[in-house]
C-alpha cells in the first residue's frame, strides 16, 4: 500500500505527463508588405524585395524555433475585428483568396489553412466559463483576414501546423484601453489554462504593429526603401521604450503603460493582441529576444520572441 | 448633352440583418420595407447612377474607388456570420470610377481605383446595393472612407464627384451606408430584445432625424464632429458621410427630407432617409465653415521635407513662391481695403482703394489665401511646361476672391459695376469663363470687357480688374 507522499508524487507525475506547454510567445506583425516582398507563389502581386530588416527578423524567429517541436499555433489578429465579443474560427479548414481591402495592390493571397478545432473549442469554452462573450465562427464562406494570413505565412510558410485563430474584440473602441486590457488579460489566462489542459505544445502569436501612424501616400514603387521611415520621432521613442521593456523582461510595466502607449503611439495594441499575449505567457519577467525592428509605410514593427520553453518549468 | 445632376440622396444602415433575416424582428422588417420603398423611388426618379460612400470600407492611402465592372463573391459579416452568407454580383460603372479618380487629382485629392478579382466588397456597400438596386439595373460606383480624411478632403471628394456627374450628364443618386449611433450590444442578444443601446443615443438619433426630415443636411454636416463625440464608437472612421453627402447636395439646408424608417440593429441606430433636392423652403444655414474647392492639405507624408517648406509662415517679399513671384504684404495708404481672406499681392499695392463713392480693386486672380494654391491647377509647371487646367474652377476662385475683398469693405458682390477680364488663352478658355460669369457676375449685371493677353505674373489663366460701388458709411 502506497503512502500519502507516494500518492501525491504519482498524481503530480500524471499531471506533468498530460500538461500542455507554451513553447514560445511572439509578437509577429502582419503588414501585407512583408508577404508581398517575399514573393511566395500564393500571392499574386510581384515585388522587387523590400522591408528586409523585418523579413530577416522573421527568418531569425523561424531559425530560433526550427528544432522545437510543437503541435499548434494560436494567433490573435487585429484585422478580424469583432464588436460582439471574441470569435474563433471553428471549422477544420479554410481555403480561399484573401485580398487586403487597404492594400489590394500588394496582397491577394490564395490560402489553405487548417484549424485545430479541438484546442479552439477548449479556449472558447473556458472563455465562456469566465464570463467573456464568445462565438465560434462556423460559416464555410467566411474569408480569413489578411492579418492572420500574413503572420501565419511569415511565421510558418509551409503552413504545416494547425492554427487557432482568435478575433480582435474591439472593446477598446467601446470602452477604453483599460477595459480592453482587463478583458484580454482574462482571455490570456483562459488561453493558457486551455493549452495546459490540452496536453499540446503550442506557439502563441500576437499579430500587431507597435506605433501605427501610416503614411497616407504610397510611392510609385511600394518597395522603394528610400521612402521608408517612421512617421515621427515621437513614434520612434515609444517603440524603443517598448522594445527596452521587452528586452529587459518588464512585461508588467508594458501592461501598466499600455493606455498611454496605445493612445500616444496610435498603437495597434488597441486590438488587444499584445495584452493577451503577455497574459497568456503569465506576464513574463525574463528577457525576450528581439529578432528585428523596422518600419512599414511609417508604422513601427518589432518581431519579438519570449522563449517560454526555457522558462516555464512545465516540462522538467 | 444636358448637364448631369443629383436626383436624390439616401442614408441607409449597414448591418446584414435587413438582407438576411428581416423577419426575425419587426424593426428590421420595417427597415427592409423602407429599403424597398427607397429602391422604388430611385427607379421612379429614372436614376442612371448610384454613388455609394461606405463607412465600412476604410482606406489609408487616400480614397479608393471600386472600378471592377463586375465584382462577384460571397460576403460574410465579421460579426454576424451566423446569420448567413450574401452572394453578390454587381454592375459597377468603371468609366465613371476612373473619371472620378481623375477629377480628384485635378482638385488636389489623392485617390486610386481598385480593380482586383476577389476584392472584398464591404458589408455596407453589399447591403445598400442588394436592396436599393436588386436587379442591378442601375450602374453603381463605390468609394471608401479614408481614416485620415478631414472635412476639406471629404468635401472636395464630393465636389469632384459632382464635376463628373455634371460633365457626363448623369442622373445620379448619392447613398451613404452608415449607422447613426453605432454602439452595438457587446454580447449576443435575442432578435426580439433589440433596441437602441441607450436613451442618450436614441435622443441624439431622433434629433439628427428631425434635422434630416426638415431637409437640413448641412446643419447635420456642421454638427458632424459633435455627433461623433456624443454617440459614435471610435472604430476607424468619424461621422464623415454627412460631410460628403452635404457636399454632394451643394451644402444646402433646404432639401426635402423624408425619414422612411428608424430602428435598432443590435443596438446601433439604423435609418433609411430620403433627401430630395427639391427646395423645401425650410432652414437657412445657421453658420458655415469655410468652403473648399481644391484640396491643398498636409497629407503628403512621404514628401515631408517639401511639406515643411510649404508650412512656413508667409514668405517675405524677396522670397519666390512655388506659384510665381514673391508675395507682398498689401499697402495701407488712406482708403486702402485689405483682406486676410484674399491672396497676398505680388507687388507693392493694396487689394482695393476707396475713392469717393467708388471702390477700385487691384487685379484679382484665383490664388488661394494662405496656401497660394490655384484651384483648377496652374497653367504651367515651374519649368514652364504647360499643364492642363480647369478654367471654370479658376474663374470661380477669382470671383470668390473678389467677393471676399468686397465683403471686407462692407459690401458684397452685388456692388460690382465694371469688370475688365484678362485671359491668357482666349480660344481655349472663353467659353468656360463665360459660363461661370453667367452663373455669377452675369446675374449682378456689371459692364464687362474681356481682353486676351500673353501672360500674367503667376501661372494663372484669368484675372479681373473690378470697379465697385463703395458701401455707404452709416
Amino acid at each position: 500500500m502506497r503512502n500519502a507522499d507516494a500518492d501525491i508524487a504519482l498524481k503530480r507525475l500524471g499531471h506533468i505527463m498530460t500538461q500542455g506547454e507554451i513553447v514560445a510567445g511572439c509578437l509577429a506583425p502582419h503588414p501585407p508588405h512583408l508577404v508581398y516582398a517575399e514573393n511566395p507563389p500564393q500571392n499574386e502581386p510581384v515585388a522587387e524585395g523590400g522591408w528586409e530588416q523585418l523579413r530577416w527578423g522573421y527568418e531569425r524567429l523561424r531559425d530560433s524555433l526550427k528544432d522545437v517541436e510543437y503541435d499548434a499555433i494560436v494567433l490573435l489578429s487585429p484585422h478580424w475585428q469583432t464588436y460582439v465579443g471574441t470569435h474563433f474560427l471553428g471549422l477544420p479548414n479554410f481555403k480561399s483568396l484573401s485580398v487586403d481591402p487597404v492594400f489590394p495592390n500588394l496582397f491577394r493571397y490564395h490560402y489553405d489553412l487548417n484549424i485545430d478545432v479541438d484546442l479552439t473549442k477548449r479556449i472558447h469554452d473556458k472563455a465562456a466559463e469566465a464570463g467573456l462573450a464568445v462565438k465560434m465562427m462556423e460559416n464555410p464562406d467566411f474569408r480569413v483576414d489578411y492579418g492572420t494570413i500574413t503572420t501565419g505565412h511569415m511565421f510558418n510558410p509551409s503552413w504545416d501546423k494547425p492554427l487557432v485563430v482568435i478575433s480582435s474584440n474591439r472593446s477598446r473602441d467601446y470602452y477604453s484601453v483599460e477595459v480592453m486590457q482587463e478583458m484580454m488579460i482574462e482571455l490570456g489566462k483562459v488561453t493558457r489554462e486551455a493549452i495546459m489542459e490540452s496536453g499540446k505544445k503550442v506557439v502563441v502569436l500576437a499579430s500587431n504593429s507597435l506605433s501605427h501612424r501610416h503614411f497616407t501616400t504610397e510611392s510609385a514603387i511600394p518597395e522603394d526603401m528610400s521612402k521608408e521611415h517612421i512617421t515621427s520621432h515621437a513614434m520612434h521613442l515609444w517603440d524603443m521604450r517598448m522594445i527596452e521593456y521587452f528586452k529587459s523582461g518588464q512585461a508588467q510595466r508594458i501592461l501598466n503603460e499600455m493606455p498611454e502607449f496605445t493612445e500616444q503611439a496610435i498603437a495597434e495594441s488597441d486590438g488587444g493582441g499584445l495584452s493577451w499575449l503577455l497574459s497568456t505567457l503569465d506576464t513574463p519577467t525574463y528577457p525576450a529576444t528581439l529578432h528585428g525592428y523596422g518600419t512599414i509605410i511609417g508604422t513601427g514593427n518589432a518581431i519579438v520572441e519570449w522563449p517560454e520553453r526555457q522558462h516555464s518549468g512545465a516540462v522538467e | 448633352m444636358t448637364e448631369g445632376r443629383l436626383v436624390g440622396s439616401y442614408i441607409v444602415p449597414v448591418h446584414p440583418h435587413t438582407v438576411l433575416v428581416p423577419e426575425q424582428n419587426e424593426g428590421w422588417q420595417r427597415l427592409r420595407d423602407a429599403f424597398d420603398d427607397a429602391a422604388q423611388r430611385i427607379k421612379d426618379a429614372d436614376a442612371d447612377l448610384l454613388v455609394i460612400y461606405s463607412t465600412t470600407w476604410p482606406s489609408i492611402i487616400g480614397h479608393q474607388i471600386q472600378a471592377d465592372p463586375n465584382p462577384e463573391w460571397v460576403m460574410v459579416d465579421h460579426d454576424f456570420h451566423d446569420l448567413g452568407s450574401i452572394p453578390y454580383s454587381f454592375n459597377i460603372d468603371a468609366d465613371f470610377a476612373e473619371a472620378w479618380n481623375a477629377a480628384n487629382e485635378k482638385r488636389g485629392l489623392k485617390s486610386r481605383t481598385i480593380n482586383y478579382t476577389g476584392f472584398p466588397i464591404d458589408v455596407g456597400s453589399v447591403v445598400a446595393l442588394k436592396l436599393l438596386n436588386p436587379d442591378n439595373a442601375i450602374p453603381a460606383v463605390i468609394v471608401s472612407s479614408n481614416v485620415y480624411a478631414n472635412r476639406a478632403e471629404t468635401t472636395v471628394l464630393a465636389k469632384s464627384c459632382l464635376d463628373v456627374i455634371k460633365a457626363t450628364g448623369r442622373k445620379a443618386v448619392a447613398v451613404t451606408a452608415m449607422s447613426l449611433s453605432n454602439r452595438m450590444f457587446t454580447a449576443p442578444i435575442e432578435p426580439k430584445d433589440d433596441k437602441i443601446h441607450s436613451l442618450k443615443d436614441d435622443e441624439w438619433n431622433r434629433k439628427i432625424l428631425e434635422f434630416l426630415g426638415e431637409g437640413r443636411l448641412e446643419d447635420v454636416g456642421q454638427l458632424s464632429r459633435t455627433i461623433h463625440k456624443q454617440i459614435r464608437v471610435q472604430k476607424v472612421v468619424a461621422f464623415k458621410p454627412m460631410w460628403w453627402l452635404s457636399g454632394m447636395n451643394g451644402n444646402r439646408n433646404n432639401l426635402t427630407g423624408d425619414v422612411l424608417a428608424y430602428e435598432a440593429i443590435h443596438g446601433a441606430g439604423g435609418a433609411v432617409v430620403h433627401l430630395d433636392p427639391t427646395p423645401s423652403g425650410a432652414g437657412d444655414k445657421e453658420y458655415d465653415e469655410d468652403d473648399v474647392e481644391f484640396f491643398a492639405g498636409e497629407r503628403n507624408v512621404l514628401d515631408a521635407e517639401d511639406q515643411m517648406e510649404s508650412e512656413d509662415s508667409a514668405p517675405s517679399p524677396d522670397e519666390k513662391t512655388s506659384s510665381g513671384p514673391a508675395l507682398w504684404e498689401p499697402t495701407t495708404q488712406k482708403g486702402s481695403v485689405n483682406s486676410e481672406a484674399a491672396p497676398k499681392p505680388v507687388g507693392m499695392y493694396p487689394h482695393a482703394r476707396k475713392v469717393g463713392d467708388l471702390l477700385y480693386l487691384s487685379g484679382v486672380g484665383p490664388r488661394q489665401p494662405g496656401t497660394n494654391a490655384i484651384p483648377g491647377g496652374p497653367i504651367h509647371d515651374d519649368a514652364g511646361n504647360p499643364l492642363d487646367y480647369d478654367i471654370k474652377a479658376q474663374t470661380r476662385a477669382v470671383i470668390d476672391n473678389i467677393t471676399r475683398i468686397l465683403e471686407e469693405a462692407g459690401g458684397s458682390i452685388a456692388d460690382v459695376l465694371d469688370v475688365t477680364s484678362f485671359l491668357v488663352d482666349m480660344d481655349r478658355d472663353f467659353a468656360g469663363y463665360n459660363e461661370v460669369w453667367a452663373d455669377t457676375l452675369g446675374k449682378v449685371g456689371p459692364t464687362r470687357t474681356t481682353l486676351a493677353i500673353r501672360a500674367l505674373p503667376t501661372p494663372i489663366a484669368v484675372e479681373m480688374k473690378v470697379i465697385a460701388r463703395a458701401p455707404t458709411t452709416e
